[in-house]
């Protein structure tokens, strides 16, 4: 396949930043996405020339790492996948590709296609853990969880943390990422003491770092590759009109 | 009372106004429909409604600031919401084609405005009698020898102008728009969601959206297509 790509360069967090398009020629349709970009980068360095930084970890879509807004879609065409997964087949030969960072006030670009996502770290730093005594460990399966909520907490806990949520989001809202994280606790038993002041605190800490708002989009369910629902959104505003209602000030 | 304060001032809790407001606004919408849809059975139906909602005095002021109230939180959080969304995007993408996003939930500021444009200039027209003052002075003369405000004839008049006529049934498809987004919207903003009724709701929510611009734009369409006119020696 021969491939043309206008990827977003931008020298540093204060350069303006411009797509630069580039021929990917020969490319096989059985390469990542991510493959794709190293060969691309290969040739850049050869050519003496600076290579595309991008993010990327473990390459089997559980990390979180990669991120890119193919086309204008976080991930790319396909559906619950995240790009180190997505693969060139999902291309035909002779489409011209967009590559995007994530974009939002929240994630400033450090490089090209590199963001910072620590707004994210310190979201779960507000809120988004578990407070336990250490001491002996009690038994296993002393504490009884029923199957419904340990699998829809499951069903939470499969968030990367990847922000996919964000960048689809044409508010740049941070709303199922922190749904989600309080979700996973409002299931457990383990949740349920900081339940309260855990949701105030979080949604405080998100609207400190300058995500935008929800308005029911939509888009964040459809980009996420761990296919978060946004009922968990609902969930989230049910627990933080209850936390407020009773007192809490997070 | 600060914390709460604070709290509605957060991003869930300036959604929570906009979904309370949005909803005493719709409740007010399908009320307002359903009272002028009486223009249908003639101009002592219409008229006899009038009168009775003018009679209501100071009942009527509170009902008006309670509206007024409603109106001004509803337009105005939604705008900072907006400014604040803009905000959080400083850079747009080059490519941006949505996912799954709706024509109804992405023009919810536009359609809104609009709305809010119209709405102003239907007070000026039908409550302040600014547009066609002729047509705001006509009165009806009981069989009793009273008088009262003859709004039937007032409101034939009004869409016997194709303009204003297709002006109305414009601002009723945006409405249309907004209420389409906003009526289903609210029930996951307030946290009523359930995922098993999330269809079913948002189903319902388009039927109420068709429903109130098909009950709204019947009017000036059945006026302007000559189904309803002026009463025998009206003229304006």
């Amino acid at each position: 396949m021969n491939l043309t790509l206008k990827v977003w360069r931008q020298d540093g967090p204060n350069d303006a930043g411009r797509l630069e398009t580039y021929d990917a020629p020969d490319v096989s349709p059985d390469m990542s996405f991510l493959e794709m970009l190293d060969v691309v980068n290969e040739r850049l360095i050869n050519e003496g020339r600076t290579p595309i930084e991008f993010d990327h970890d473990c390459r089997e879509g559980i990390c979180g790492m990669c991120s890119l807004v193919i086309n204008g879609v976080p991930h790319g065409p396909q559906r619950a996948t995240t790009t180190c997964q997505l693969h060139m087949r999902s291309f035909k030969d002779g489409d011209t590709i967009a590559i995007e960072p994530w974009r939002a006030k929240a994630f400033p670009v450090v490089k090209d296609l590199v963001v910072d996502r620590s707004s994210f770290d310190r979201i779960i730093q507000a809120g988004g853990y578990a407070s336990v005594n250490t001491g002996g460990a009690p038994d296993a399966n002393a504490m009884l969880i029923g199957k419904e909520d340990a699998d829809t907490a499951f069903d939470a806990a499969a968030c990367i943390g990847c922000g996919a949520c964000v960048a689809a989001c044409p508010n740049a809202s941070a709303m199922l990422f922190v749904a989600a994280k309080v979700a996973h606790y409002a299931h457990l038993p383990q949740g349920q003491p900081e339940r309260d002041r855990r949701t105030v605190k979080m949604v405080n800490s998100m609207d400190a770092e300058g995500f935008g708002n929800c308005r029911n989009y939509y888009e964040c369910e459809a980009a996420c590759p761990k296919e978060i629902p946004v009922k968990f959104i609902g969930n989230m505003n049910r627990d933080f009109i209850k936390a407020v209602a009773a007192g809490n000030e997070g | 009372m600060n914390w709460l304060l604070r709290s509605l001032q957060s991003s869930l809790g300036k959604k929570f106004l906009v979904a309370v407001t949005g909803l005493a606004l719709l409740g007010f919408v399908v009320t307002h429909m359903l009272g002028n849809l009486q223009i249908f059975l003639g101009r002592d139906a219409l008229n006899a409604y009038a009168a009775q909602l003018k009679a209501l005095g100071g009942l009527l002021w509170v009902a008006r600031a309670g509206l007024l109230a409603f109106f001004v939180v509803h337009v105005a959080t939604a705008i900072r919401i907006s400014l604040e969304n803009r905000a959080a995007r400083p850079v747009r993408y080059a490519v941006d084609p949505g996912i799954q996003r709706t024509v109804s939930a992405r023009g919810m500021l536009v359609t809104g405005l609009t709305v809010f444009a119209f709405v102003l200039y239907h007070l000026a027209h039908f409550t302040w009698g600014w547009v066609m003052t002729d047509a705001h002075m006509l009165t009806e003369t009981l069989a009793d020898g009273t008088t009262r405000h003859d709004v039937f004839s007032m409101v034939v008049a009004g869409f016997q102008q194709p303009l204003i006529a297709l002006l109305y049934v414009a601002a009723m498809v945006l409405l249309g728009l907004h209420i389409r987004h906003g009526s289903w919207s609210f029930v996951q903003t307030l946290g009523l969601n359930h995922h098993k009724f999330a269809p079913a709701i948002r189903a319902a929510a388009a039927g109420l959206a068709w429903l109130i611009v098909l009950g709204n734009i019947s009017m000036p369409l059945a006026v302007l297509f000559g189904a309803i006119g002026l009463p025998d020696g009206v003229t304006v």
